[in-house]
């Protein structure tokens, strides 16, 4: 059987070699069931040792294998050789952040983000005996914002993170209104007190390319939008009530 | 040379070690506590668990018939005491989890539900849909992120664990990022670094599943307990190993060979009803499910792929309804990587490595002989687990344990004297200048990572699979002592300090080659036959010299040396594993006593 080849055409960049990145050339073997990770493996292991990514799971769930596949962010494990033949195949590190090397950028400002919106169950209970209680119902109000793996594919595809670095950007805001959604959780108000600053979502357009992009439709522009929403109604209850009736509400 | 302390170390960020590095700081949130991770924590492979976490929870089951089947499930190799403990502790973890948000999926009524399981008798796993590991280690990380006192070092491998005056006293970590090799000190070590699924060709596990905490432990002459007991699930897909979770059976799928038979019935594993059954067919133990693959292979009875032989899970007659509901990553895996639809199509399926029982020996409390060492996880061996562990005991076991082991390594911590011995910082100099020599100027070497690393997954697949008799084995031990010396003269294309990815292959391949060559050991010796381990030159299990752990060390002049250990039994003594449709007499004995 002829295996049909394909090219790919790698964003290389290493910060002790090289001024700028640079695009280099492999050709690959296109079988029907290899995905990029499998390309990219195949170079590394067969052609050049050198070429720097991150991989895990293979499976969609971990995360770590976000790239721009011909521009467009996708995840390396999930996205399959042969619909880009006859090629050529462009691969480069996930826009908006900045490039350690090669395929493998810099997240640690999101982790920063990631804790900033408070993303934990706050109940003043702590953790008291028993369940808490939640029917099916409640549960589907906040699951499809829970299924974020981090793999920021929405950061690459988002106009507002690449002009504006301190915007929260996506995955957080969805994260925060998973908890603020959940019938458990009892911290709305706080996370809202970091939020509704112009950093944390008044930044955000609509243009609905993170919505689009992700590949567990988790939907964080919808949870942007609501997030608005409610930050509007609460700026309007300020705006309303004196600010010692305010307190005492809280 | 750098040096950062600490009081107590986690070495690997998965859902044993947060739940540890919560542990620590609830105990005693003054001590300083770093979670080390060679890939930020939300990576951990904990993240690929689908089917669901047991805790008796619900009023027909009881703390007994959990031990019970673990214990049957096991083959009587399991520590009695620790499954105990573990039972006990398990539902309390659990709704811990659910204080800290985890989405468990719910009853109509708001009560949590459960699901059957493998080998179960009752009704007790926990589950959120199919993603139960995903929720549970997010879950878990989110809540580390409120407690300022867990500090993290993510994307830094370890490479040596520090050791003078008889404790354990830190690691040598490199940073990925910077290529910076340092000392990082503490009072105690706890490690919870997974499995090593990474040693075979075809295995559910991530890529970075290759037993780094196991070498690091066997290295400085720590022992490894039961490394012969490797776990294969019956339902992966061929080519990329990915599970397809044994819910999928628990929500009433069958297994079926190339006749369209449900072949389980002719292993002494009950009669097929068209709705799953407890403990029977399907919902049997993993052990004997994939060893009921091999001899349908053997009697011709299985499907030819691509990648080898075959046979299918069927969810057809399940409906889209229930499989978008209870089992939709299922469904996206198969739409997404096998390119066919659960609700209209066969899965084919093949055993694939999954789980290792055996792992870094540790008691209760997850100690290890070392003074200041602890571990818990699926690299350490309680044991729970025994020789063959069930379906949806590991989350809970990495909850119990990473707990057990936090509190105990806070307790050391908080006793152990300040000082760090000179003698340490003269080692992590030393470990820091055999990287630079080995691995990042030029050896002149000759070997690919990737050469040897396939050798090695090659020879442990043919000698310690499914099946293994004494020359496979002996086949494999000599094969990968000409691997260790092969890997000794790697060259890497990369000697860039940053993100050496190559580099930490390499460092990976070392691990795995030390590992499974404990693995291979390990079953040469064991002359019997018991659950995961199975010797066609020794077909039954020897209960008179065999009820007991293999311990394997490393001497300090680098052999190794391989000792038994007793089997703590409590309440269960050793008796016949019983599937199907009858209820095992001993289970009634322990119910009515």
């Amino acid at each position: 059987m002829n295996i049909p080849m394909i090219e790919m055409q790698v964003a290389r960049y290493s910060p002790e070699r090289d001024a700028q990145p640079y695009l280099q050339r492999f050709e690959v073997p296109v079988k029907p069931e290899w995905v990029i990770l499998d390309a990219l493996n195949y170079i590394k292991d067969k052609l050049d040792g050198t070429l720097t990514f991150r991989w895990s799971c293979r499976m969609g769930i971990c995360g770590s294998c976000g790239y721009m596949v011909n521009n467009e962010p996708k995840l390396g494990c999930a996205t399959f050789l042969s619909q880009y033949l006859p090629g050529p195949i462009k691969i480069e590190p996930l826009s908006n952040f900045p490039v350690v090397r090669d395929l493998v950028v810099e997240i640690s400002e999101f982790l920063e983000k990631l804790k900033r919106v408070k993303p934990w169950l706050i109940h003043e209970n702590g953790n008291g005996a028993g369940e808490y209680l939640q029917t099916p119902s409640q549960l589907e109000e906040f699951r499809q914002h829970s299924m974020c793996i981090n793999c920021l594919l929405c950061y690459a595809a988002c106009p507002i993170s690449g002009l504006d670095p301190v915007f929260i950007g996506p995955a957080a805001l969805a994260l925060a209104q998973r908890y603020n959604k959940d019938s458990r959780d009892q911290g709305a108000e706080e996370r809202m007190a970091i939020l509704s600053h112009p950093e944390g979502i008044w930044g955000c357009t609509f243009v609905g390319e993170c919505t689009k992009v992700c590949p567990k439709h988790v939907d964080p522009a919808g949870a942007i939008q609501q997030y608005k929403l409610a930050a509007a109604m609460e700026g309007i209850k300020q705006f309303l009530m004196p600010w010692g009736q305010r307190q005492e509400e809280r | 040379m750098d040096t950062s302390s600490h009081d107590v170390l986690l070495v690997g960020g998965g859902g044993a070690g947060l739940r540890a590095a919560i542990a620590v700081a609830e105990t005693n949130p003054n001590l300083r506590v770093a979670v080390i991770s060679k890939v930020y924590p939300m990576r951990s492979h904990t993240v690929a668990a689908e089917g669901g976490a047991s805790g008796v929870i619900k009023a027909d089951d009881s703390l007994d018939e959990h031990c019970y089947d673990t214990i049957s499930g096991g083959d009587w190799l399991c520590d009695q005491d620790a499954v105990e403990a573990f039972v006990r502790e398990a539902p309390e973890e659990l709704l811990r989890l659910e204080h800290w948000g985890c989405p468990w999926s719910r009853e109509s009524n708001g009560h949590i539900a459960v699901r059957a399981f493998g080998g179960m008798k009752k009704k007790r796993t926990w589950f959120a849909a199919d993603k139960t590991g995903f929720h549970i280690l997010h879950t878990l990380f989110q809540t580390t992120l409120k407690y300022n006192e867990i500090q993290r070092y993510d994307e830094w491998f370890v490479t040596k664990l520090l050791i003078d005056d008889g404790r354990v006293q830190g690691v040598v970590a490199i940073e990925l990022m910077s290529g910076r090799i340092q000392a990082i000190t503490a009072k105690s070590v706890i490690v919870c670094t997974g499995g090593c699924g990474r040693v075979f060709p075809y295995t559910t596990n991530a890529a970075i599943k290759t037993g780094d905490g196991m070498a690091l432990v066997f290295r400085a002459g720590g022992p490894l307990k039961d490394m012969e007991f490797v776990q294969y699930h019956p339902t992966g897909l061929p080519f990329t190993g990915i599970l397809i979770t044994e819910a999928a059976r628990a929500e009433g799928g069958y297994l079926i060979n190339k006749d369209g038979y449900r072949y389980l019935q002719d292993y002494n594993l009950g009669r097929p009803e068209p709705r799953p059954v407890l403990r029977s067919m399907e919902l049997g133990p993993r052990d004997r499910l994939s060893q009921a693959f091999v001899k349908e292979l053997e009697r011709g009875r299985t499907t030819k792929g691509p990648y080898g032989p075959v046979v299918h899970l069927d969810l057809r007659h399940l409906g889209e309804r229930l499989i978008n509901q209870k089992l939709p990553f299922v469904r996206e895996l198969c739409l997404k990587y096998e390119g066919l639809d659960p609700v209209t199509d066969l899965i084919p399926v093949r055993p694939v490595i999954h789980y290792m029982m055996g792992g870094i020996s540790t008691d209760i409390d997850g100690a290890t002989p070392l003074p200041g060492l602890f571990a818990a996880g699926e690299c350490a061996c309680v044991s729970i687990n025994g020789a063959n562990r069930l379906g949806s005991n590991s989350l809970p076991e990495i909850l119990v344990f990473g707990a057990r082991a936090g509190k105990a390594a806070a307790e050391f911590a908080e006793a152990a004297p300040d000082a760090i011995s000179p003698a340490v910082i003269a080692q992590a100099n030393d470990e820091r200048r055999r990287l630079e020599q080995d691995f990042l100027h030029e050896s002149g070497g000759t070997e690919r990572v990737a050469t040897i690393r396939e050798a090695m997954q090659k020879a442990v697949e043919e000698g310690a699979g499914i099946y293994r008799t004494e020359s496979s084995l002996r086949d494999a031990a000599q094969e990968l002592s000409e691997l260790q010396e092969r890997a000794r003269n790697i060259s890497l294309d990369d000697h860039s300090r940053t993100f050496n990815t190559e580099l930490l292959s390499a460092l990976e391949l070392t691990c795995m080659l030390d590992v499974a060559t404990c693995i291979v050991h390990s079953a040469l010796h064991r002359t019997e036959s018991r659950g995961a381990h199975q010797r066609t030159d020794y077909p039954k299990r020897d209960d008179r010299n065999f009820l007991a752990h293999s311990v394997i060390t490393r001497t300090s002049s680098g052999n190794i040396r391989i000792d038994y250990a007793p089997v703590t039994i409590t309440r269960w003594p050793p008796g016949e594993r019983v599937y199907g449709q009858q209820q095992p007499e001993t289970i009634k004995q322990v119910a009515s006593a």
